[in-house]
């Protein structure tokens, strides 16, 4: 199967039989990563609560959210962990490279948290409520990897 | 409401251990079967419908309501198949009590069952989480109960030690249950030192993958007191979903379970939980949940969770042991453990727990908690309900 430029799931260069729809809201959402590195929520009118990633329903008022609004790209740490021990990806067929940093980011103005990788290189600065901020890929295609991590950052 | 009320009149389980390759599938689903028609004095000809389930990604087979049918005695009966992850065994039980309840069966064999030991579960695990959003860093259920456990230590302060005393426990209870795969005690100084796997939490506060299958046969009002002197009666059944992805999730607290146990107690006049229900059978898949979720179940006030695990009051003999069999970190075949808890809840009411037997119980709480955060309660009763 040839590698596509907006695979979501690749295998060390190899594609997989899947070809997962992200809609018209994760498309925006990818578009304004990879081309401006800017991150999207979008609000509900009901509740008000921003959401990342942005989806066209909010389950708890179960509206359909239209005003896009942009988060982050900074923001603190909501819940994380550590993960150490070596287990296979189902992804790729290989090791995840463990250890690595899981964390729940608040990016600013978003009412959810993101998932990402956190850098843990001093690992007594992985806190719950440090601030944190993205490191972006030189070359994007479009999807969550276009963020390469997110580090803790200092004096704010 | 219901149309009829439902007992549990039997139960049977395999005895669950790591890896069972003297079977396949359908040969483990008989013996929990058999042992559960021989425990309510039933023959497959007296079953009317068959409810079974497991998480089919972990065999990667799919379809077990077919090619089980010689194992499961659903030959030319109707068969339905439920599945929901880390709920599947309580989803079992609230689906075949809603089919006796509804007066269409009157005696229905509800079947949970997983050979874990046939794939890698955290990778299977990550199949069921979004390809997009999640997958990037997610790694099978210890990354999202991690997180659980960092945000309720930041916010309330317990400690690792804390946990560790929640694992010792229930794998004390678990030497009482012949059914458990581990059964071997542990100190608190065993969990802190085994390895950290993801932190906070140690290979000793979780729950093992197994092999098992657990049968639970439910039956009507009209019959269950034929089949048995001591009916386990249903008294209320709740489930709760509340996210999409694990980003969405208010961690620290279980709002799920929160909401789904305010149901049942609500249905069954219950005021004060703490002092009304006498067991629970927690589907507890690591060590923090059992301080943080006996908080959501409104046992205790919010904070208070570890002084009430260190009081004793949930280990055997205390006012409101939790897990007699083990629980969830003794034995965890995933489809079935649900269903287990239901069983053993049952067991507990029916006064059959043997050597986990708690003394006198009018009332249990099963429960079972899966993927997103989305948690089954039922509440089991020795009185038949009003």
């Amino acid at each position: 199967m040839p590698v596509k430029e907006n695979l979501i799931i690749e295998s060390t260069g190899h594609g997989q039989p899947f070809d997962y729809a992200v809609g018209l809201y994760g498309s925006r959402f990818f578009s304004e990563l990879r081309d401006k590195r800017r991150l999207l929520g979008v609000k509900c009118h009901k509740c008000g609560k921003v959401y990342v990633p942005p989806r066209r329903v909010c389950g708890d008022c179960f509206v359909e959210m239209t005003e896009f609004t942009e988060v982050g790209p900074k923001g603190v740490i909501g819940t994380f962990t550590i993960l150490r021990y070596a287990f296979i990806d189902p992804e790729t067929g290989e090791q995840k490279p463990v250890p690595y940093g899981y964390g729940f980011i608040r990016l600013d103005g978003a009412g959810t948290l993101f998932q990402h990788y956190i850098s843990i290189e001093d690992e007594s600065k992985i806190k719950i409520g440090a601030r944190v901020e993205p490191v972006f890929s030189e070359e994007r295609k479009g999807n969550v990897k276009d963020i390469l991590y997110f580090r803790v950052i200092e004096g704010e | 409401m219901p149309k009829k009320r439902v007992a549990i009149v039997g139960t049977g389980q395999t005895y669950h251990k790591s890896h069972r390759p003297d079977v396949n599938g359908q040969e483990l689903i008989n013996e929990a079967v058999q042992r559960a028609l021989k425990d309510a004095d039933l023959t497959i000809k007296d079953i009317d419908a068959v409810v079974i389930g497991n998480m089919d990604h972990f065999e990667g087979i799919n379809y077990v309501d077919c090619w089980s049918v010689d194992g499961s005695g659903g030959t030319m009966k109707p068969v339905i198949k439920l599945t929901t992850g880390g709920t599947t065994g309580s989803t079992l039980a609230i689906g075949g009590y809603h089919f006796v309840a509804s007066g269409l069966f009157e005696r229905v064999l509800i079947i949970g069952w997983e050979k874990n030991s046939e794939s890698d579960t955290t990778g299977a695990i990550t199949t069921a989480f979004d390809p997009v959003w999640d997958r990037l860093v997610f790694a099978g259920a210890i990354s999202g109960l991690a997180a659980e456990a960092q945000a309720y230590m930041a916010k309330y302060g317990a400690t690792e030690k804390d946990a560790a005393r929640v694992s010792v426990r229930d794998r004390k209870h678990a030497c009482n249950n012949p059914h458990a795969q581990l059964r071997r005690e542990v100190t608190i100084e065993d969990v802190l030192a085994s390895p950290m796997l993801a932190d906070p939490i140690h290979l000793l506060d979780v729950c093992p993958r197994t092999d098992g299958a657990c049968a639970v046969i439910m039956a009507s009002e009209d019959c269950a007191e034929k089949i048995t002197a001591t009916p386990d009666w249903i008294w209320a059944t709740a489930n709760r979903h509340k996210y999409t992805y694990l980003g969405d999730v208010n961690w620290g607290e279980l709002d799920s379970i929160a909401e789904a146990s305010g149901e049942i107690y609500k249905k069954a006049g219950i005021r004060e939980p703490g002092k009304e229900i006498d067991v629970i059978e927690l589907y507890q898949p690591y060590s923090f949940a059992g301080i943080i979720w006996i908080e959501d179940l409104g046992l205790v006030e919010r904070g208070k969770g570890a002084e009430y695990i260190w009081s004793g009051a949930t280990d055997m003999g205390g006012e409101l042991p939790v897990n007699p069999s083990g629980g969830v970190i003794a034995c965890n075949p995933i489809g079935a453990t649900g269903l287990i808890r239901c069983a053993e809840a049952a067991l507990q009411v029916m006064g059959k727990a043997e050597a986990r037997q708690v003394p006198d119980v009018n009332f249990a709480l099963s429960t079972g908690f899966g993927g997103c955060m989305w948690t089954d309660v039922l509440l089991h009763g020795k009185k038949k309900p009003d």
